[in-house]
């Protein structure tokens, strides 16, 4: 069995439909677990106190913000070489929700910004690429809204997607290119030294996981969502066409 | 129950209830949408069908 079989937007729908409850129930209860563990058992922080207890949001929102676009310009290229429609939808079914975590993680890190600190906001590298990272997401959702025709709105937001991508590996390693401004560096380390300390590692991996499934739900979800808008106007488009010929 | 969140309660249960608040609309908005959508191609392969 191929894995360009599940580009027939038939078997797409058939394999996922019966699969997403379970990814979401998945993604739930990792949430559920690590979000609970995280805020309740864990001791606050010598440094940060409880303001650490963010990490459990941030850390796997902003994560999953840059994984979303790149699962996205995987999915442009496949459109772009072998013209497979659900591989485009995909990608258009994955944008808003790069686009919530995104936002999610801007919005932590400044909660957590201004008393850690001292503001809100400041204009370094890895901040400033993430906020273009969200304006490319709006971008590219608003460029499949305005264009009509469905393949060259494909086409022409598979390029922003790889333009975009610049950014999207910027907000990764702006910290390491840099090396300077407020943010720290990774938080998830396999160097032991470096990556926050087990009591918080624990339920953060589990966090992480919540994120990813709870991102491959969605993402399936809605490109089943946009699999039969798709079917809708080429059905309306039909029934237009034959009127016009009656 | 309640863990001790100090001078800086505020600023943690913000960060989870505007997050939680976000990540619930999106979960919400997507299965209201697939449900909506789900419905209309119903009906239209019905009338094409009937």
């Amino acid at each position: 069995m191929s894995l360009w079989e599940y580009a027939n937007p038939k078997k797409f729908l058939a394999t996922t439909v019966p699969v997403v409850p379970w990814v979401f129930g998945a993604a739930f209860g990792c949430l559920g677990v690590g979000l609970i563990w995280g805020f309740f058992l864990t001791p606050n922080a010598e440094r940060f106190q409880s303001t650490v207890k963010i990490i459990y949001l941030h850390v796997p929102s902003a994560m999953m913000a840059i994984n979303a676009w790149a699962m996205m310009l995987l999915a442009s290229l496949i459109w772009l070489i072998r013209r497979h429609h659900v591989s485009a939808l995909a990608a258009k079914a994955a944008a808003p929700v790069g686009m919530v975590l995104t936002l999610i993680a801007l919005v932590t890190g400044a909660i957590w910004g201004q008393p850690m600190w001292g503001t809100w906001w400041a204009w370094d590298p890895r901040l400033t690429s993430f906020l273009i990272l969200f304006l490319f997401y709006l971008g590219y959702m608003a460029l499949w809204a305005a264009i009509e025709d469905p393949d060259t709105a494909a086409d022409l937001t598979s390029v922003l997607c790889i333009v975009g991508s610049v950014f999207a590996v910027l907000s990764r390693y702006a910290v390491n290119f840099w090396n300077q401004g407020l943010h720290q560096g990774a938080s998830l380390s396999v160097d032991q030294a470096e990556h926050v300390s087990d009591v918080y590692w624990q339920p953060l991996v589990i966090c992480i996981a919540g994120f990813i499934l709870l991102f491959v739900a969605l993402v399936l979800l809605r490109t089943g969502t946009e699999i039969r808008a798709r079917r809708i106007r080429a059905l309306q488009a039909r029934s237009l066409r034959s009127e016009v010929t009656t | 129950m309640m863990p001790e969140l100090g001078k800086y309660a505020g600023t943690v249960l913000s960060a989870y209830g505007i997050s939680l608040l976000l990540l619930l609309g999106l979960v919400g908005f997507s299965v209201w949408q697939a449900r909506r959508v789900k419905g209309r191609l119903d009906r239209a392969e019905q009338g094409r069908d009937g």
